[in-house]
């Protein structure tokens, strides 16, 4: 009789095929000593379902707390915290909240521009049929300005990067990366899907809001000279 | 077998829920730089964290490890986009930090003993009042692929698929090694 040891994690995790599985529990049916392997196996996988997580000895805390250079006040509860924050908003927190607040608001914000150093080459508004504005859709020329002003405010704001507080940096990084995977995203689309006037929109309209985001970035940076 | 009270599963829905919801709210906090959001991550998440490493590593450096993995956190808090739960995605960023150090501490842990015979020499049932211990224990002295495969199939959940791309192995391998590691794990069942 050969025996299914070696195949028998794989019986008990379902990853063997019909047939396999099928003369696994033929065998099982007539064999002591792999029915017992299997049932010790059975207890191997319910005991490390059953075990649990348990906290480090030593608070690792104080030590993360200085190698990332915050300080150790202690920790207030969520809602202590929320009940807190009207008072406790720093400068860096209220510039990162302005910047949400522009990207909350762009979709409909870059209508109403105002004129902008780099503003005579934005990407165009054009006029609906009923004189409400609409989104210009993409093209590849406007890509390529699109692409030039995008350059230079990276510059302008990689130049000035320094003035703005950690804080301020990190939430710019952070948007302006969820804002680049969109525009990933819809460029990948609109490659398979060319002709979609949706997806031409969509993939303008995020582009605005990137200019947006450097814009407001580098109005931040000149504001802290 | 374990019997759950009338409504109980909806709670711990409830609560994970709840507690997903504070984590990305303090998500969101600690990537502005507020570091008193970013402690009560860190107290919610730290006793997962730091069994994985002893699991998968080693609980001399276990300590070390945990903490490169907040700070690591920390530093790349701005890539955190909400897709996933918090708690997933400092797994997952966890596990990444703990196959980097593999390589350093499965040379150090080889100049201390041969992990290969290490198990059978550990005794088959240790006095002790924590009877989890036992089995913690012999998780650790496994051999480190085998050690490694157990932990993330059987503790963690992930699929042989997943395995064999986060270990850089093909997933007979992964299936291999967990079955070995199982095996050799029977003579420490608690009896």
């Amino acid at each position: 009789m050969t025996h299914w040891t070696e195949r028998l994690s794989e019986y008990l995790d379902g990853t063997l095929g019909g047939a396999e599985r099928l003369d696994c529990e033929r065998h099982l049916a007539d064999c002591a000593e792999c029915t017992a392997t299997l049932d010790e196996l059975q207890r191997v996988v319910a005991r490390a379902r059953a075990l649990e997580n348990r906290p480090p000895r030593a608070d690792l805390w104080t030590g993360i707390a200085a190698r990332i250079g915050v300080s150790r006040p202690g920790v207030a509860s969520l809602t202590e915290h929320r009940a807190r924050r009207r008072i406790a908003f720093t400068l860096p927190q209220l510039m990162a909240a302005s910047i949400a607040l522009v990207l909350l608001s762009a979709g409909g914000a870059w209508l109403a521009l105002a004129p902008h150093p780099h503003a005579a080459t934005a990407l165009p508004v054009a006029a609906g049929d009923a004189g409400a504005y609409r989104l210009a859709a993409y093209t590849k020329a406007r890509g390529v300005q699109y692409d030039q002003q995008v350059a230079e405010l990276q510059d302008e704001l990689d130049a000035n990067r320094g003035r703005l507080d950690t804080a301020t940096v990190r939430v710019i990084e952070k948007n302006l990366g969820i804002i680049d995977a969109a525009i990933t995203e819809a460029r990948r689309a609109l490659a398979s899907d060319t002709a979609s006037a949706y997806l031409n929109l969509h993939l303008a309209d995020t582009m605005r809001r990137k200019l947006q985001l450097l814009r407001t970035a580098t109005s931040l940076a000149r504001a802290q000279s | 077998m374990m019997i759950s009270a009338p409504g109980e599963p909806i709670l711990r829905n409830h609560q994970a829920q709840a507690r997903a919801d504070a984590d990305a709210v303090d998500a969101e906090l600690a990537a502005t730089g507020d570091g008193r959001a970013f402690e009560r991550l860190y107290r919610s998440h730290a006793a997962r964290i730091h069994s994985l490493v002893r699991r998968m590593i080693d609980a001399d450096v276990a300590d070390d490890v945990t903490q490169d993995i907040f700070v690591r956190a920390w530093e790349k808090l701005a890539t955190f986009r909400g897709e996933a739960a918090f708690g997933t995605w400092l797994h997952r960023l966890a596990i990444n930090v703990v196959l980097g150090k593999r390589q350093g501490v499965a040379t150090e842990r080889s100049r201390r003993d041969d992990s290969a015979g290490a198990l059978d020499e550990l005794p088959t049932r240790h006095v002790t009042l924590e009877l989890g211990i036992d089995f913690e224990e012999a998780i650790e002295r496994l051999p480190e692929g085998a050690r490694q495969v157990f932990v993330l199939h059987d503790i963690e959940g992930y699929r042989h698929e997943e395995i064999a791309r986060l270990l850089g192995v093909v997933p007979g391998t992964s299936k291999s090694q967990l079955h070995h590691a199982r095996m050799a794990l029977r003579k420490h069942l608690e009896r």
